[in-house]
């Protein structure tokens, strides 16, 4: 691409709604957006091709949200009690009720549809893997989903990495819609819309991964995960909800091959390296630093991350889990292999290449690095209006799904306060997303304003490091240059400070105030640095833009951090300077809100409400 | 690499390139054949080795703690994906799992069920339910009020 970003070609697409990321929210935006309106011009914008994008690219072993109200497995009521408890007592419990009454409606579609669910000849019933998992054949659920996008969105533009959201020319609080790069030919897109839905993932790569070089790519959140969710909306001026409860996974080690299928199906068990159960042992102590949450049934997700990472700390590693005790048969064999050829291959992978023959010996668990959703046992994201019937009216303005600017929704990992979506909740999530924008477009006919000039501006912003590249350099070949900055450098940068200082895995997930006002100070001069990011062909630029929404979210991450002082979620993260659980101060959400306008972030306590 | 192209297979076809969720599956322009071009960026999810044509794409497990020796290959037809997984034994295991019970292209679109009236995209329900709750009605709860 020789050419100057002022010549580009700009393609410019009307639409009624805009979807930003055709993953499981966004499949499921367009698909119920469609349902609702049929008459209106349904548009998804996506950086790769929705067959295979998303954290779902490979597939999944099982649709890890499903009630099953139909044989009175759960209610709703229940899920919110699982969840709340998971969370250590924070969630936007309205956001949480109104996904499980809907997801199993979404579930039995997904089945209609062709996914393959394992059914009980018997009874009939679906196979549970655990209390709210149900166990599917689902190399194809992307490529399935996908197919109803395709039928119910108006155009499904792909490889397009959108980059920012739009203003209304006359008020910047309300979105116009969103603009991007086709990294195939380098033309401009702009997307004008009445509503827009941003379902663009959480992020992977803001912490420093435990694999290097290469293996960097093997992290368990897609590298294609890069926060993009936020960054968007950040800068809009949007409120965002609980940026520092970021995630922690216990997983087998280097493949990252999940664990849910062996603790609960299988009922494999873990053990330090001296063959001893550590949990029930290290109860006393959890006790004293979270109180009663040391009890709740079933323990929180990060708790039971805090008692093996204090067990590895002691010198007792590494943590085995004992698969050799379980694989008693060719058919759990099969299933055992089936949990990652579906969803995570490279576990498969690393089994084969290092000889480990799961039936005959124990594999290695570990604790992954960070990262940053709000799908998974995590809650980052935008503050989101929630359901009509349900929510507290302090979490009700208007239409369900909508962020603090008008005519913005979000969907899956980009709303938080309600986690364990998993799939089928954050598809569930996208419909619901999807039909009250349809309201919303109703309610407000008339197309928000984008100028010339605000399309100019931000079109020299986003080409500007292509600018950058096409300059004659004052170096010779190689990739140092003391003046311009590669989007691989900066995200080792990002990376550093993140892990170093916001508690990653060199840190033992450990920070304080100082390490946290350090981290901001270099991350300032990161940002600082950002007009100097050069990309050298349309792959490069992808990433460039990939990494300022890394920066942004990481930023969001750290000022949250900071701001709460508690350690709330021990096995996630300790802020070394308070340590324990603080009810008292700290029962309630952290929020903030950048102001695009003067580039300030304000953050402040939002009150927890439990539905009942 | 984690996923390398085998020279005398690769047909640049372009259908890897189109798939890969990461965008590091490229066309090398002296030889016209598709090639990694960031290692450090691929999650080994085989979306282009399923997509392939040609079975031209392999994986090679991460160099920082893959050991030589191994190979993980899927076939994909219409309902069901075989997997070949050669340890570093040389030992060969097999597996074949469904992929979907219906023919590809079957999805009934949504707006091919009756039209739902305008006043109810104001209600709780999403398309096709209550039916496909599967239970009489949406689940609901008293409304709190402010602050209680
Ligand atoms: C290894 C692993 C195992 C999991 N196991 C399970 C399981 O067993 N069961 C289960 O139910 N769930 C599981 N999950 C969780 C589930 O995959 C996620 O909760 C869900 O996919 C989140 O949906 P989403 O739409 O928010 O994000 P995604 O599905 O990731 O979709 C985001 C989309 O946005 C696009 N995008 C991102 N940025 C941009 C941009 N700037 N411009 C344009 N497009 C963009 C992406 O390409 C992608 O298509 C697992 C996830 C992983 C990674
Ligand atoms: S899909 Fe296979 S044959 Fe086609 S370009 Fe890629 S590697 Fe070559
Ligand atoms: S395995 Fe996945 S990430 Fe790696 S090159 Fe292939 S499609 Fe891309």
């Amino acid at each position: 691409m020789g050419e100057s970003p002022a010549s580009v070609p700009v393609h410019t697409v009307d639409s009624d709604i805009l979807i930003v990321g055709g993953g499981f929210a966004g499949c499921g935006a367009a698909f119920e957006a469609r349902y609702w309106g049929r008459d209106l011009k349904i548009v998804v914008a996506e950086k790769a091709a929705i067959e295979r994008s998303g954290a779902v690219a490979q597939g999944l072993s099982a649709i890890n949200c499903y009630m099953g109200m139909r044989w009175n497995e759960n209610q709703p009521e229940d899920f919110v009690r699982y969840v709340r408890n998971d969370l250590m007592g924070l969630s936007r419990e309205d956001l949480v009720y109104d996904i499980a009454r809907h997801v199993d409606s979404t579930v039995h579609m997904f089945e209609e549809w062709g996914l393959p669910i394992f059914t009980d000849p018997q009874t009939g019933r679906y196979v549970r893997e655990g209390r709210w998992q149900v166990m599917i054949h689902g190399e194809s659920y992307k490529p399935i989903i996908a197919e109803a996008t395709r039928k119910a969105a108006s155009e499904v533009y792909e490889r397009i990495m959108v980059t920012h959201l739009l203003p209304d020319a006359s008020d910047p609080k309300r979105v116009a819609g969103a603009v991007g790069v086709n990294v195939r030919d380098g033309s401009f897109y702009v997307f004008r819309a009445k509503a827009v839905i941003v379902c663009a993932a959480g992020a992977s790569h803001i912490y420093r991964p435990r694999s290097a070089g290469e293996g960097s790519g093997r992290t368990w959140y897609p590298p294609w995960a890069t926060g993009s969710a936020y960054a968007l909306l950040i800068q809009m001026g949007a409120e965002m909800t609980q940026m520092e409860n970021r995630l922690v996974v216990t997983r087998f080690k280097d493949g990252y091959g999940p664990v849910g299928a062996w603790f609960l199906l299988l009922k494999a068990v873990a053990s330090n390296s001296a063959g001893e159960s550590y949990e029930t042992s290290r109860l006393p102590e959890l006790r004293e630093r979270v109180g009663a949450y040391a009890d709740a049934k079933p323990m929180p997700t990060c708790l039971r991350n805090h008692l093996m990472l204090q067990e590895i700390l002691a010198g007792r590693g590494p943590i085995l889990l004992h698969t050799e005790r379980v694989l008693n048969t060719p058919e759990k064999e099969a299933i055992g292999w089936e949990d990652f050829l579906n969803m995570t291959i490279g576990q498969a992978v690393t089994w084969a290449s290092q000889g480990i023959e799961p039936k005959n010996e124990p594999s290695e668990l570990i604790l992954s690095e960070p990262y940053v959703m709000g799908s998974h046992a995590v809650c980052a994201g935008a503050w989101a209006s929630g359901p009509g019937d349900v929510a507290p009216s302090e979490y009700q303005w208007g239409y369900n799904r909508m962020t603090t600017i008008t005519g913005l929704f979000g969907a899956g990992d980009t709303i938080g306060g309600s986690a364990h979506k998993f799939s089928s909740g954050s598809y569930s999530e996208g419909r619901l997303a999807g039909k009250a924008a349809v309201a919303f477009v109703r309610d407000h006919p008339d197309r928000p304003t984008v100028t010339d000039a605000q399309v100019q501006s931000i079109r020299t912003t986003v080409y500007a490091p292509l600018e950058l590249g096409s300059q004659r350099s004052v170096v010779t070949a190689g990739t140092v240059n003391p003046q311009v900055l590669q989007p691989d450098h900066a995200l080792n940068r990002l990376e550093k400070i993140m892990d170093e200082y916001g508690g990653g895995v060199s840190a033992n997930y450990t920070t304080n105030r100082a390490l946290l006002e350090r981290g901001l100070h270099h991350l300032a001069a990161l940002k600082e640095d950002l007009p100097h990011l050069i990309a050298r062909d349309l792959h490069q630029l992808q990433r460039a833009w990939e990494l300022q929404h890394r920066v942004w979210t990481a930023e969001a991450v750290l000022r949250h951090t900071l701001f709460r002082e508690e350690t709330r979620w021990p096995g996630y993260y300790y802020r070394a300077d308070f340590p324990h659980v603080d009810d008292e101060r700290w029962k309630c959400f952290v929020n903030s809100v950048y102001d695009p306008a003067t580039g300030n972030w304000r953050l402040f306590t939002r009150p927890y409400q439990p539905l009942f | 690499m984690p996923t390398y192209v085998l020279t005398d297979k690769c047909k640049g076809c372009m259908e890897c390139v189109k798939i890969c969720p990461s965008d590091i599956m490229h066309i090398d322009a002296g030889q016209g054949r598709a090639y990694n071009i960031e290692p450090s960026m691929c999650w080994e999810c085989y979306a282009c080795v399923k997509a392939c044509p040609e079975a031209a794409i392999e994986v090679r497990g991460y160099a920082d703690f893959a050991p030589l020796g191994h190979l993980v290959m899927p076939t994909r037809t219409t309902d069901r994906i075989d997997w070949k997984i050669r340890m570093r034994s040389g030992e060969i295991k097999e597996f074949t799992f469904p992929i979907r019970t219906t023919p590809w292209g079957s999805i009934r679109a949504p707006q091919d069920s009756p039209e739902p009236a305008a006043e109810t995209v104001s209600s709780e329900l999403l398309a096709y339910e209550p039916d496909y709750l599967a239970v009489e009605a949406l689940p609901t709860l008293p409304k709190k009020a402010a602050g209680s």
